[in-house]
């Protein structure tokens, strides 16, 4: 099982990645620059959270023109494993391969905090460890996370089920009380027309210990690594 | 050549941050005004004295990088 992490200047939170894939793989994932053009051959692709080009322009838009943009691109057609998290997933919607734009909270502030979040849809192969209506307790660290796209475009996600996770309460409540951050009807992550790409705001990658203060995440990692064998 | 890009947010789309900055101007004392809508000027000093085609090229900027137009207007001024 081969992994791969993205890094693009300005990304922070490589290290956790790494952590997570090595403990859900058994092997060290390989770390592959920005500014490279290939991809090693590889199961698993992350691309982690941080503020790449320090958030210039709009958060995401800078890395996801990047030269090694193009072989995750490809590899996404192929049908590998896709992960982003945090700026991550503003990387890929920036990179066209995920729909729909994250915003500057609704609040305006940075939230770093754990959340609740929904379970959605457990027939991928990022959640179908978790049970039918699960919630799990995520961090979130994000000042831009306020999911947008038009209403056609959230009906398709929703009739797709490709809405994945939701904000929600400790009950699994979702609500405009418990929408962290302004996101169209709670968003917290969403898949991709094929399924092989996810982009969420929370960081499961920090629920792998219970160090954390929680193991919710190991679950989406063991997910991915299952269905890719 | 120069050209000015302006870049906001679609109508429908909401935007905190010029809401933000809306509340403050009426904490100023501002009351005439009815909204505020925040965006971003971007200014490119650009080779060449073809106006068509800097402008075709300009568009192209806006699409692929210097807008997001899931969310996002712009407007090419040439000068």
């Amino acid at each position: 099982m081969k992994s791969a992490v993205i890094l693009f200047p300005g990304i922070n939170r490589e290290n956790d990645a790494i952590a997570a894939l090595k403990q859900a793989t058994g092997t060290e994932p390989a770390v592959v620059w920005h500014g490279d053009t290939e991809l090693p051959k590889t199961d698993i692709i992350m691309v982690p959270g941080g503020f790449s080009y320090g958030d210039y322009l709009r958060c995401g838009a800078m890395a996801a023109k990047s030269p090694i943009m193009r072989a995750v691109a490809e590899r996404a057609k192929q049908g590998v494993t896709i992960l982003g998290v945090c700026n991550g997933f503003q990387i890929l919607t920036e990179a066209g391969l995920l729909p729909g734009a994250l915003m500057r909270n609704a609040s305006l502030k940075f939230i770093c905090k754990n959340t609740h979040l929904k379970i959605e849809n457990t027939d991928t192969r990022f959640t179908n460890l978790y049970g039918a209506g699960d919630v799990v307790d995520y961090p979130v660290a994000h000042h831009d996370g306020n999911y947008f796209a038009d209403s056609e475009t959230l009906d398709r996600l929703e009739g797709e089920g490709r809405v994945v996770l939701r904000y929600c309460d400790v009950d699994g409540k979702v609500d405009p009380a418990t929408n962290l951050n302004g996101s169209q009807r709670n968003i917290a992550g969403i898949i991709n027309e094929a399924g092989n790409v996810l982009g969420m705001m929370p960081h499961p990658e920090n629920a792998i210990d219970p160090m954390h203060g929680g193991t919710d995440g190991r679950n989406l990692f063991k997910s991915m690594v299952e269905a890719a064998s | 050549m120069k050209a000015r890009v302006h870049v906001t947010l679609k109508n429908g789309v909401l935007d905190p941050q010029g809401k933000a900055v809306h509340h403050a101007l009426q904490g100023l004392g501002f009351d005439g005004v009815n909204d505020v809508r925040q965006g971003k000027f971007i200014e490119l000093e650009l080779d060449g004295t073809d106006a068509a085609k800097a402008e075709a090229e300009v568009k192209e900027m806006c699409e692929k990088l210097l807008a997001n137009t899931v969310i996002e207007d712009y407007s090419i001024e040439l000068a």
